[in-house]
Formats: C-alpha cells, sequence, structure tokens
C-alpha cells in the first residue's frame, strides 16, 4: 500500500494490445468461481493481490488505489497525477502536453485522450468517476472487478455521486 | 440584481476577482468591494491563490456580502477532504454566500508551503456533484440526509488553451453534468483559440446549460507580463500580446495592458455564446472600471448598465 503523491508514469504496453487482454479479462463465471475462492483465503488473496501490484506497477506505475480506472482512461493511470485527477486534467497543462509538477512528464490525461482516441474510445473520457473510497487502498481490484464490486465507479450521466460507498444513513 | 438574475436575463455580466489579503485585517476586502461595486455582478473570492496562505475565502465573503457586493467563493479542492469541503458549503449558504465556484487548485508545490500535503480527495467535478447532490437532493455525499437543503449557484473554471486542447469542451461537458451553472475561464489572451473553443462549446449545446464567463486580465508591469508567461500554469501568451505589451515604454505597460483587456472584452462579447467576462485583475481592481468604460460597459450599478452585443446564454 501506499498513498504517497503520484507521479506521472507512461504506460509499458500499447494501447491497442492493453484493450486485447481486458477484453480477455472480463469478468464471466470462471473469473467470479476463481476470484471467491482467492477472496476465501488470506495466504491466497494476499499472494494475488502481491501479483497485480507486480504486474500493474511495473506497466502502469500502479498505486494500489483499489479501483481501477484503466480500461476508460486508455490504460493511463490517472492517480499517477499529482492531485489525482479522475475526471479529467486540470487547467495547469503545459503547452507542450507536460505536467505541471513534474514537467519532465507528460500529463496523464493527455497521454489518456490520445490513447483513448487511437483505439476509438475517446467516448470512454466522457464518463464521471465517482469519489474515491480510500478504504480500499491497498486491494486487489482485479478481484473486485470479477466480483462485480466495481460497477459503480464510473457512470455515463450524473446520477448519485455516492452510490456504493460511505457510511448510508 | 444576482448574479444568477443577470446570467438568466441574458444580459451581458461582469464578474471581478479579488485576492485576500496575508493578515488577520478585513480591511482591503472591503475597501476593494466598495470601488468595485457599481462596475461588476459578483466578486470572487479566492481560496488561498496559488497555494499561498491568505485571509480565507469565506471570511472575504462575508466582508464582500457586507460591503453590498454579491461574493462568489472560491473552493479549491488542494486543502480540504469530502468532510470539511461539504461543511463549508453548509457554512456559507447559512450566511448568505449563494455562489460557489469550485476548481482543482493550484498544486502546493507552487506556494509559499511546499512542503505541504496535498490533499485533492475530491477532484472538481465530484465537488461540483457533492454540492449540487446536496442541493438538490439534500443528501450528503454518505446518502445521509440533512436539512435545510443549501442555496446555491454553482460555478466553475476551464482552461480552453491547455492541452488536451481537443477535450476541454468535453471537460466542461463533464462539469456541466455534475452541477455546473456557470464558467469563470482562464485568461484570454488569444482570442482566435478561444473562438475555437467555444464554437466547440457551443456544438456540444453546453452555452444553452451553463453561462460562459470569459476570463480577461489586465498586465500592468512588464514583470507581471513575463512572470504570467513563464510562471502561471496553464497561461497561454500569444508572442504578437507579449511583443505588443513589451514595445510600449515600461511606465506605460499598464495603460497599454488594460487598453488590451477592453479590446479583449470587446472582442469576446461579440462571440455567439458569450455571457459576460470575468476581469482576473487580483492586485489591479482599480483598473476595473477604466477597462469596463473603455470597452463600452457603462457603471450604474447591477442591473443598469448596458449590456454589449452578445448572444444571450439560456437560463441557468
Amino acid at each position: 500500500m501506499t498513498t504517497a503523491s503520484g507521479v506521472p508514469v507512461h504506460p509499458r504496453l500499447g494501447a491497442r494490445l492493453a484493450y486485447h487482454v481486458q477484453r480477455a479479462l472480463r469478468p464471466h463465471a470462471g473469473f467470479r468461481w476463481l476470484s471467491a475462492r482467492i477472496e476465501a483465503s488470506d495466504p491466497a488473496r494476499a499472494l494475488f493481490t502481491g501479483a497485480e501490484h507486480q504486474v500493474k506497477a511495473g506497466l502502469f506505475g500502479c498505486r494500489m488505489c483499489g479501483q481501477c480506472t484503466l480500461p476508460v482512461t486508455g490504460y493511463v493511470c490517472p492517480m499517477g497525477c499529482p492531485k489525482e485527477l479522475r475526471n479529467g486534467p486540470c487547467g495547469g497543462v503545459g503547452a507542450d502536453g507536460s505536467c505541471e509538477v513534474y514537467p519532465e512528464r507528460r500529463c496523464v490525461w493527455v497521454e489518456a485522450y490520445e490513447r483513448a482516441a487511437s483505439q476509438g474510445r475517446s467516448a470512454d473520457l466522457r464518463l464521471l468517476h465517482r469519489p474515491v473510497d480510500h478504504r480500499r487502498w491497498g486491494q486487489s481490484s482485479w478481484l473486485s472487478y470479477w466480483q462485480g464490486r466495481d460497477e459503480g465507479l464510473w457512470t455515463p450521466g450524473a446520477g448519485d455521486p455516492a452510490d456504493g460507498q460511505g457510511a448510508r444513513r | 440584481m444576482s448574479l444568477r438574475e443577470r446570467l438568466a436575463s441574458g444580459s451581458f455580466a461582469v464578474t471581478a476577482e479579488i485576492s485576500p489579503p496575508r493578515g488577520a485585517s478585513i480591511g482591503q476586502v472591503t475597501e476593494t468591494a466598495g470601488l468595485l461595486r457599481d462596475w461588476v455582478d459578483a466578486v470572487n473570492v479566492t481560496d488561498n491563490q496559488g497555494a499561498h496562505v491568505r485571509l480565507a475565502s469565506w471570511s472575504g465573503s462575508l466582508a464582500v456580502l457586507a460591503a453590498g457586493v454579491e461574493p462568489v467563493m472560491q473552493m479549491t479542492c488542494r486543502d480540504r477532504n469530502r468532510i470539511a469541503l461539504q461543511s463549508d458549503l453548509l457554512g456559507a449558504s447559512a450566511l448568505g454566500i449563494r455562489n460557489i465556484l469550485v476548481m482543482t487548485g493550484d498544486h502546493p508545490k507552487f506556494g509559499d508551503h511546499p512542503g505541504a500535503r496535498p490533499v485533492f480527495d475530491l477532484d472538481s467535478v465530484q465537488l461540483l456533484w457533492t454540492l449540487r447532490t446536496m442541493r438538490d437532493q439534500g443528501v450528503l455525499l454518505s446518502g445521509r440526509r440533512l436539512g435545510p437543503a443549501p442555496e446555491c449557484f454553482l460555478g466553475a473554471v476551464e482552461n480552453p488553451f491547455a492541452p488536451p486542447v481537443g477535450f476541454r469542451a468535453e471537460r466542461l461537458g463533464k462539469k456541466v453534468a455534475a452541477g455546473a451553472q456557470f464558467v469563470q475561464t482562464q485568461f484570454v489572451f488569444d482570442v482566435p483559440a478561444f473562438g475555437r473553443w467555444m464554437a466547440q462549446v457551443r456544438d456540444l449545446g453546453l452555452h444553452e446549460r451553463c453561462a460562459i464567463l470569459a476570463g480577461v486580465g489586465a498586465v500592468r508591469s512588464r514583470r507581471a507580463l513575463d512572470f504570467m508567461r513563464d510562471k502561471v500554469p496553464g497561461v497561454v501568451l500569444p508572442d504578437d500580446v507579449y511583443r505588443r505589451l513589451r514595445a510600449v515604454p515600461e511606465d506605460r505597460t499598464a495603460a497599454e495592458g488594460a487598453g488590451l483587456a477592453a479590446e479583449t472584452v470587446q472582442q469576446v462579447a461579440g462571440i455567439p455564446g458569450v455571457a459576460g467576462v470575468h476581469l482576473l485583475v487580483a492586485g489591479n481592481e482599480q483598473a476595473v472600471p477604466g477597462i469596463l468604460d473603455a470597452a463600452g460597459i457603462r457603471a450604474g450599478g447591477p442591473g443598469v448598465r448596458t449590456s454589449r452585443g452578445s448572444e444571450a446564454p439560456g437560463g441557468c
């Protein structure tokens, strides 16, 4: 688990390949069964979560926020933004597309925009992302995804910003 | 006439920005608000602008209100988490502060406390969404009911000039979907580029759901000019504008800067869908009457000022 500020990371996996991998990882009965088995065992869950972190940190600079947006942000991690902006770039992006806080790096949203557009996925960037649930740092996002717990992370329209999180009433 | 009413009426709106002092005195805010009273519909009070510690935005907003001017309380996501931000809206609304301008906020790295912890618990879209839900549904982000619900007119900011330029109008669209009823833009020095962004805004129909106020600034010295070009994140200062302001003798830079601002006000007022201007003059507020006068926008108090020929925005 890490909560230090984000640093923009250029993904090591091409956008096209990333979307292919995503198709292979979509939830189905097999993954649901497997993820439930993994979650039932603490050692298995820890091992799986560690492996997920290794893979995603190497490819995308993942910091394990536990609520992965990669499939709808051009496979560029928005938590690499020093302001952790999940709904698009701030107004301080340099004219050359550089991050205002780390000028030697490119803004994650400039990269997300280019990569999503290159794969015909620009519409993804219009989705509204709900606030991060900070209790989920360090947890596996893949297990949550297969278990259907990530369905409220983003939405096409502006319904309830609190969907699925917080202390209810 | 309130800012909301002015924008709903379709006549040209003017807002300006003041920056509270670094000290425990409100006199300067009151004085500046008095200076602007007859010229603007509302006055923004910045929230620790540039990540530099200043007197609190809510405190400055109350002083503006007491001076007979409508405040726009700026609220950044940099220093407070979702609990504090929601609490601030309740406090502001209860005390009569109606206009809230939501922005991400400059990173602490650029301020006077670069070692501060950046909060950014919510982003600007999520904060707008939360505040709108508090007002319209009477619920907190937690889902817990609140009562009475706050009253507020919600604003956002946008930078039409920063990459990815092709996404900037859509980014405003997200803010409008989340709850933005008006938007104030970054400094417009490049009017053609602003016009291209406005064309995208109109294509998305956003100007009918959200009043667009173009940010216009007055450069008052060569030092400010260089600072703005090199140091302020997100400001695009075209070479021809830079050369024009450098070409005059140094003691005439302020006059030339005000003249350029007046021309810019007239130019943006002619762009369909522009509902008004936001004068970014913090620290240089005395330039406001001159700029508006030169632009043909007359003083006379809210409701009496004549409007320039811009197309009316939709009801907000």
